[in-house]
């Protein structure tokens, strides 16, 4: 693409010349390397609650960051202003991190590789928006019509636009234009005068509204009906240790807090994981294999460019057991002498990128998910989880169950209640003995938090089980 | 300060609310029967210190405004970081634009004129200190907080590092109905993370400290060496085996319980029934000598402010009194859905709909020293740090990571990891059994040491 086709030379008149004066203010204090991040973001929100429409909004964001590193330090600055002043003083603020003489600037931009992991018929952005408040009345309607027990009903629905320039002081330029959809359907039930139980399911990805017609609203809404209706008839959830089988899908989440966080570099580069100079050794059984990959077509964790420029890829964590690589941005490969895994994001132009996951997943195994129920004599079947948290330095994480069953000889007897599953990192996946043939992704919802950024991500799993892990209920 | 640059400051604070309110007019003007303006507009610091070396310095400006609309008994809302007269036109269109899409809500609607206002005494929320304190002196600060915390001992041989964070702010709100107030705010903070290391096993703790003044804040020396306390404090822990006993939640982590209870009376979840506390006033919900209460107003405070986001003066309201659950917290919606008046609680950013928030909400303080509950616990568990997001607030279920010290006969023995607790909240606020007198407003959440009777633990 030529430089002047792109979104920011066309709506904010931005040059090349521009993105070099900059470059070269940000290294007027000796800085070894600098780069500037554009974001347009445009976004609309609707949500539907109690069957009315109760309310919609739309916004956009437009902003500039600088960084500038200079040996392990990183100076930065932003502007939401793109006036040539406001930039060059973000640009000057950021320089003070180093102290020398200038640098040398190269002149002109190389394009770095163009793909399209996110090809979409039309752009959520670019429907009307009563197409869009169709799908969260598709939803509730569903929703109140699946089960007479269902009392109340929020569907929401969230698209966004994201307009990225990424320019670099050794030459590199990139540019991406990231959408994302969102469908998400909570469910309120309850029985006679009991308990109200609340349930959520949702999806979505880099996708537009034609994602909706194979995954409806009513698919959505009758999946979280169909849980809030189960937890009417869950019971306490056990406490101890106990063998765990987790479902396919968004029980990926445990890859997520057990592995993903502490394999992230920075953390691993400062020795402050549980996972830091363990390159090499066996961390899991080795039954596991598990990747992190930013190049899956449509899915909520891709990227086709991080928020660094470098190029998402297949990013083997952990093979049959042996922990392999390290998630990378630009400043951790930079110290550790190797290179960017194209793991470098940030929640927005206001926030230094840092190693980040995109879709974290285990390989498929060989075993098929119901001998894998058959061969628990007792334990728990998790299938839908929360949220979930880790201490990268001791490793231990937790990751709450929202949807379990009890097993007993080899069958799922009755629904428990949620529960918290805790235990540690470098330990937990030791104890896995069997792995499902049924890998399956997450359906699309995933927000990962980190040093207070939030950026989309993507997790999946096959059934697995473990031998043993504490379960966090109340029956003993 | 020179008087020049305050004089700056009123200007500027004089031209954000006249946008607000031409951004209100021309709303109006295009068809909007009511409108809402908010402007937000801030500087940010933070300074990162890693083993004795600046790790990252950031230091930025930025602003925004949102607007929300109603035609009728439709709203809609929209927002933008561009304050140009071109911006604000989009957004008001925007606004405009998707409130078509609405459904006509009858309780929806600006506050009642005779509910705006705001607080006028000074509630020290604006100190010049934050903004004149160089980043010399703030690098300075990072650095010392970490190093005292690596000298505190020969095991403390890391640090995820030292910042310090500033911000000053200001926040506008104009409405349709008259209403316009600004004001501005500071707060700083600083915080250390030391990483202790024993037989191959590493533990990190923090220990922050936040104010609105720079004059306020705990000395570096101290951030430090509390810091430091605590991570030694985690070496060597064990899990235990599984049980029911008593509990401590010391102040820190007392105060997620404070938020869980929060989100139970927001007027939001109350009225649409999904809460645990929804229908309960007047009815007993925790222990007999409980008092929560909610203010707004108390100067300085991190949960202070003049008005709320709807314009409607802050103000003290008491949410349990002696174990009876009194008020719920409430905006004007969720109050007029529930046949109640506004409690002054109205939040909301820049975009979408106004929620429900706190003032500064802390449960009061008890007669017994912390110490003495400690010594009053046969065996039971003194949590210092929970992970995770396992409370339901709908039914009220509570599951969480755990990290502590266990006690034996009134005594730290050993510390603790890897377990979980649970329980119920109707529970744990029933199971209240002693009241700390240690009660310290270090944020919007505050509760002194609180002795829970009986939870699951769960662990070996």
């Amino acid at each position: 693409m030529k430089f002047s086709d792109c979104f920011f030379a066309r709506t904010f008149a931005v040059t090349e010349r521009d993105l070099e004066r900059y470059l070269a203010e940000a290294m007027s204090a000796g800085g070894d390397y600098a780069d500037l991040y554009f974001e347009y973001l445009a976004t609309t929100s609707i949500v539907m609650d109690e069957s009315i429409v109760k309310s919609a909004s739309q916004g956009t964001t437009l902003g500039v960051g600088v960084r500038v590193i200079s040996g392990e330090r990183t100076g930065y600055a932003y502007s939401d202003d793109l006036s040539p002043e406001k930039i060059l003083k973000a640009a000057k603020v950021a320089a003070c991190i180093a102290s020398g003489p200038s640098k040398v600037q190269k002149t002109g931009f190389e394009e770095a590789g163009r793909r399209d992991l996110y090809p979409l018929l039309t752009a959520p952005t670019d429907a009307s928006l009563s197409e869009r408040v169709a799908l969260v009345k598709r939803a509730d309607k569903a929703a109140r019509e699946a089960d007479p027990r269902i009392f109340l009903v929020q569907t929401a629905y969230a698209d966004s636009l994201r307009h990225i320039l990424i320019a670099t002081s050794d030459g590199k330029i990139s540019f991406d234009t990231q959408p994302m959809t969102r469908l998400s359907v909570y469910a309120f039930a309850r029985q006679g005068d009991g308990k109200p139980q609340s349930a959520h399911a949702g999806g979505g990805g880099r996708v537009g509204l034609e994602f909706f017609e194979e995954k409806t609203p009513e698919y959505f809404a009758r999946e979280a009906v169909r849980q809030a209706i189960v937890q009417l008839d869950a019971t306490e959830a056990p406490a101890g240790e106990m063998t765990v089988v987790l479902g396919p899908g968004w029980p990926g989440i445990l890859l997520h807090e057990a592995v993903g966080h502490g394999l992230e570099a920075d953390f691993n580069r400062k020795g402050i994981s549980a996972f830091s100079n363990r390159i090499g050794e066996r961390v899991t059984s080795p039954l596991c294999t598990i990747v992190d990959d930013g190049t899956l077509k449509n899915r909520r964790g891709s990227i086709n460019v991080d928020d660094e420029g470098n190029a998402t890829q297949r990013n083997v964590l952990i093979e049959k057991g042996v922990l392999r690589g390290y998630l990378q941005d630009k400043l951790s490969s930079t110290l550790l002498r190797t290179r960017p895994s194209g793991n470098g994001r940030r929640e927005n132009y206001q926030h230094i990128p840092m190693p980040r996951m995109t879709n974290t997943f285990m390989l498929p195994g060989e075993s098929d998910p119901e001998e894998i129920i058959r061969s628990v004599p007792r334990g728990l079947y998790c299938v839908s989880f929360g949220g979930g948290q880790v201490d990268i330095t001791s490793g231990n994480f937790v990751f709450t169950a929202s949807e379990s069953y009890l097993i007993e000889d080899g069958r799922l007897t009755r629904p428990v209640r949620g529960a918290t599953l805790i235990g540690n990192g470098p330990e937990a996946l030791k104890y896995v003995s069997m792995v499902g043939n049924d890998l399956k992704l997450d359906e699309g919802v995933g927000v990962c938090g980190k040093e207070g950024q939030s950026v989309p991500v993507g997790v999946g799993i096959p059934t697995i089980k473990i031998d043993r892990m504490t379960v966090g209920g109340t029956a003993q | 300060m020179i008087p020049a640059e305050r004089a700056d400051l009123e200007i500027e604070q004089r031209v954000l609310e006249d946008l607000a309110q031409q951004a209100v007019r021309l709303a109006l003007a295009r068809g909007a029967t009511d409108a809402e303006c908010t402007i937000a507009q801030g500087d940010e610091f933070n300074v990162t210190v890693r083993m004795g070396q600046v790790e990252s310095l950031k230091e930025a400006g930025s602003r925004g405004t949102g607007i929300r609309v109603l035609i009728g008994k439709r709203s809609g809302s929209s927002y933008t970081s561009d304050l140009s007269p071109d911006g604000i036109r989009r957004m008001v269109s925007a606004a405009l634009e998707v409130a078509e899409i609405t459904s006509e809500d009858p309780y929806t609607g600006l506050p009642d004129v005779s509910e705006l206002g705001y607080i006028e005494r000074d509630l020290e929320l604006y100190h010049e200190d934050v903004a004149a304190l160089s980043t010399e002196e703030k690098i300075a600060r990072a650095r010392q907080a970490e190093a005292a915390a690596l000298d505190a001992d020969a095991r403390i041989n890391n640090s995820e590092g030292a910042s310090f964070d500033s911000y000053v702010g200001l926040r506008v709100f104009a409405n349709s109905r008259g209403f316009v107030h600004s004001y501005r705010t500071s707060n700083c903070s600083l915080s250390a993370v030391p990483v202790a290391q024993q037989n191959g096993a590493m533990e990190r703790d923090y220990w922050m400290t936040t104010a609105r003044s720079a004059a306020r804040l705990e000395s570096p020396e101290y951030v430090g060496r509390r810091a430091a306390e605590r991570v030694l404090r985690r070496l060597g822990a064990r899990k235990i085996p599984t049980q029911k006993a008593p509990v401590i939640f010391e102040p820190r982590v007392a105060r997620s319980l404070i938020d869980h209870v929060f989100d139970a009376v927001n007027g939001g979840a109350v009225y649409r029934g999904a809460s645990f506390l929804a229908g309960k006033l007047g009815q007993k919900v925790a222990a007999d000598h409980v008092t929560l209460i909610d203010d707004g107003t108390i100067p300085t405070l991190l949960g202070t402010s003049p008005c709320d986001d709807e314009g409607v003066p802050s103000r003290r309201s008491v949410v349990i009194e002696n174990g009876v659950l009194s008020s719920y917290l409430l905006n004007t919606y969720s109050a007029r859905r529930l046949g109640l008046r506004t409690t002054g609680n109205a939040s909301r950013g820049l975009s979408g709909n106004t929620g429900v928030g706190h003032g500064t909400l802390y449960l009061e303080a008890g007669p017994a020293a912390s110490e003495d509950i400690i010594r009053s616990v046969h065996q039971g568990l003194y949590v210092t740090e929970l992970i995770g997001f396992g409370v339901n607030t709908v039914t009220g279920d509570y599951s969480r990571g755990a990290v502590g010290l266990w006690i034996e006969n009134g005594e730290f023995a050993y510390p603790v990891s890897e377990v979980t607790i649970a329980g119920s909240l109707q529970e744990i606020l029933l199971g209240i059994e002693a009241i700390g007198s240690d009660l310290e407003f270090r944020g919007a959440l505050a509760s002194p040491t609180l002795l829970i009777r009986e939870m699951t633990i769960s662990g070996r």
